[in-house]
């Protein structure tokens, strides 16, 4: 399986950070993502898991810059070996990078569900659309619908229809599969790893770690804004002698399948975050350097971890 | 000097708005009556240096009672705005807390009350309670509830809808216990912002019946009063009774309006990380 | 012993169809219920029926043999997805576990909400902490029956072992019944003493 492939999608030490009124006037910068590090190969569906508030949505904004105006974006994003400037990702989003929103409030609630998935490509992708629904199982008439007439799991498989319609490279699917029945999500991740196989890269963010590693090629695993170790889904299966993060390894053994057993304490918030690595204060293995520096990115056995210790 | 962030600017705009109006009413406040008694001899003065207004037909200065007319003004619009806006939270909070019966009954009544222009009302009742500023005030406070009254009505529907309101309901907490608990903070800013976008509508409402002579009395110095005057003098080509006081009382009415508006910006969670 | 739904009907208008029809549950005292099902199959109006918040079209929620109490503290308390929107954004924590009549140390030190968290406001916590207070809320309420509508769905595995650690334990200490909504199959073996899959 070892081929190399094309890297689409490079993110290098990505901060977000958001001016917030804290108390009366005062300002404060609230780092929702810190020094972030990703890499997207044509072909592959990588999974971001992490819960919620580790910062995943944010990161698809931040590629398609339709970050909100009090956002500040640091660091270097690289698309096909280009960087990937505000002009770029303009062009880019909606034909070569498209989103699959987490809301259904991403709809226009004036418009009508046909033309509105058939968006502004010429010519009119209709017919396309039309076999999508089909696969869906959407009836027929949804296309005459307007949103606040889908039920939660229709409006899902609509908002995935209309990133799969364009001829995007790459696909950002954020929470696609919440409110689908089984077959449904089934059906749709089955369409984003024929999208994949197809050379196209997906992008899947989740909450469900079952869900990523069962459908993903790696993993990426979130904590408090970071990714702090991207792994091969099978590392997942295997168990936690294949994993190289002390935080992957816990969240491993926490799955009700595995131990359910918890590791103490919580997740920073991003106001506090603490100055070295950002899982020190939970970590089992931490030492003086983990509390005093961001530990860098190192590559051991095919993935890639950010940690002093990890091996 | 590091610059200042937008709430910040917002918040001295706002002081600034404030203290400038808290001054027009207090200069009209501490004007004596003998500073606006005027003399035959400066009778029909345009504006100059020691009367920047000028003077009308009486020899009295105009700016002194522009003042005037204004302190008067904003009292009769901050009273009658406050008492409506009380009727808009009550009838608000009955409409949603009620029985649906209590609801139509309420929106009815709404309906009916935005229906009747408002300055016909406002005559009717000011007249029917024998004019002068009790008639005045009963008028605008009756007619301009309306608008708050429903938003805070689907407010309160909104909150009521809210799951930690249903927690609170299944830990054994009353309805009064709710409302003043939870329902009635969530309001408190609506009041406010409210209550002085009531503001500017009051004192044109007040002017405008003034004016239309079924409001304050021929004596009062209100701006409604000198603008009715002016008319008289129009003609004869003395347009600085007409023009100054009115150009004034369009500022002080958007100045409130503004304030009620960056008011509304410091206090809205949607606009407050701009 | 038990919390009952007999039979019971439900739909949110009279020109839709049945979000439930003729179901029934059983939850004895000391019992803890996993209602298992992918989305879409009513798992949430059925939790929302069960502690009240609903009712039943046709049939009956009962407790011990006798309709839920209108009034006072509701011995069956429900336990949201999305602990955010369960607790007023206006108020301190404090305030917010104070409204379960009492605050209890015991159940603070076994959630290690840390007493700094107290004089906060919810938007100053996350997700997984939030929900924390809302779980201490209910347990504080001295419910006996609890329902848990997906409480973990939202949070990392973590976070959800360590509540579910937390509530396994008190529930066995004070015998309570705990009916555990889900869609995590794994998760469902992991709580309960008993599993019903609605999608079968």
């Amino acid at each position: 399986m070892e081929q190399k492939k094309e890297t689409l999608l490079e993110i290098h030490d990505l901060s977000v950070s958001f001016r917030m009124y804290d108390h009366g006037l005062e300002q404060k910068d609230l780092k929702a993502i810190s020094d972030l590090h990703l890499t997207v190969h044509s072909g592959e569906i990588v999974a971001i898991a992490g819960s919620s508030g580790s910062g995943k949505s944010l990161l698809a904004s931040a590629i398609l810059d339709i970050l909100p105006d009090n956002a500040t974006v640091q660091g270097h994003m690289h698309y096909k070996g280009q960087e990937l400037t505000r002009e770029r990702q303009k062009q880019l989003r909606g034909t070569k990078i498209a989103l699959v929103p987490q809301s259904v409030a991403y709809l226009d609630p004036l418009m009508k569900i046909g033309p509105q998935a058939d968006g502004h490509y010429k010519p009119k992708p209709t017919e396309k659309r039309r076999k999508l629904f089909e696969r869906f199982q959407l009836p027929e008439h949804t296309e005459k619908l307007y949103p606040f007439q889908l039920s939660g799991g229709m409006a899902r498989r609509v908002l995935v229809s209309t990133a799969l319609i364009t001829d995007a490279e790459l696909i950002i699917a954020d929470e696609p599969t919440p409110g689908m029945s089984l077959e449904q999500a089934l059906e749709a991740l089955r369409m984003f790893r024929e999208m994949a196989d197809e050379g196209k890269a997906v992008i899947l963010i989740t909450h469900d770690m079952d869900l990523a590693f069962e459908f993903a090629d790696r993993v990426a695993v979130f904590y408090a804004g970071t990714t702090v170790e991207t792994a091969l889904a099978s590392d997942f299966k295997t168990g936690p002698e294949a994993l190289r993060h002390p935080y992957s390894k816990a969240l491993w053994k926490a799955l009700p399948q595995n131990g359910f057993e918890p590791i103490p304490g919580f997740q920073p918030y991003a106001g506090s975050l603490p100055k070295g690595c950002l899982f020190a204060p939970r970590c089992p293995y931490k030492t003086e350097q983990c509390e005093k520096q961001v530990p860098p990115v190192r590559e051991i056995r095919g993935g890639e971890v950010r940690c002093y210790h990890g091996a | 000097m590091k610059s200042l962030n937008h709430r910040t600017k917002v918040v001295i705009l706002t002081a600034v708005m404030f203290v400038l109006l808290v001054a027009v009413y207090a200069c009209g406040i501490l004007i004596s009556e003998e500073a606006v008694t005027g003399s035959f001899l400066n009778a029909k003065r345009p504006p100059c240096l020691e009367h920047p207004f000028g003077t009308d037909a009486l020899g009295r200065d105009l700016f002194l009672r522009t003042l005037k007319g204004l302190s008067v003004s904003i009292t009769v619009g901050l009273v009658a705005s406050l008492i409506s806006a009380v009727i808009a939270v009550l009838v608000g909070i009955a409409a949603a807390n009620g029985s649906k019966w209590v609801d139509a009954l309420i929106n009815w009544i709404i309906d009916l009350v935005m229906s009747v222009p408002h300055t016909i009302l406002i005559i009717l009742i000011s007249f029917a309670l024998g004019r002068g500023l009790k008639g005045l005030l009963m008028g605008i406070a009756a007619t301009h509830w309306c608008s708050l009254a429903r938003l805070i009505r689907g407010e309160v529907l909104q909150l009521r809808s809210q799951q930690y309101v249903a927690v609170s309901r299944k830990l054994g907490k009353s309805s009064g216990w709710i409302l003043t608990n939870h329902l009635l903070p969530h309001l408190v800013p609506q009041f406010f912002v409210g209550l002085i976008l009531m503001f500017p509508h009051a004192i044109l409402h007040e002017a405008s019946i003034s004016f239309l002579g079924f409001g304050l009395p021929p004596e009062q110095p209100a701006i409604g009063i000198i603008l009715s005057e002016s008319m008289r003098y129009l003609s004869t080509g003395m347009w600085w009774i007409a023009v100054l006081p009115g150009l004034t009382l369009v500022l002080i009415v958007l100045l409130i309006d503004k304030f009620g508006d960056h008011l509304r910006m410091i206090l809205d969670p949607y606009s407050a990380q701009e | 012993m038990a919390l009952e739904a007999k039979n019971i009907y439900f739909r949110y208008d009279r020109k839709q169809p049945w979000i439930l029809e003729d179901c029934s549950v059983r939850v004895e005292k000391g019992e803890r219920l996993a209602i298992f099902a992918p989305s879409g199959y009513g798992k949430t109006t059925l939790a929302m029926l069960l502690a009240g918040y609903l009712e039943p079209a046709k049939g009956q929620i009962l407790l011990d043999e006798k309709p839920l109490p209108k009034r006072g503290i509701c011995p069956v308390q429900l336990i949201y997805q999305h602990p955010e929107k369960a607790i007023n954004p206006r108020w301190r924590l404090k305030r917010v576990l104070e409204e379960s009549g009492q605050l209890r140390e015991d159940v603070l030190d076994a959630f290690g909400i840390e007493r700094a968290w107290l004089d906060r406001f919810p938007r100053e916590l996350s997700g997984g902490e939030l929900q924390r207070f809302c779980v201490a809320r209910a347990l504080m309420s001295g419910a006996e029956y609890i329902i848990c509508d997906e409480i973990s769905t939202m949070m990392d595995v973590i976070t959800q072992a360590q509540i579910w650690n937390v509530v396994l334990k008190e529930a066995g200490k004070r015998n309570m019944g705990i009916i555990a909504v889900t869609h995590n199959k794994h998760l469902a073996e992991r709580i309960a003493t008993r599993t019903i899959d609605l999608s079968i």
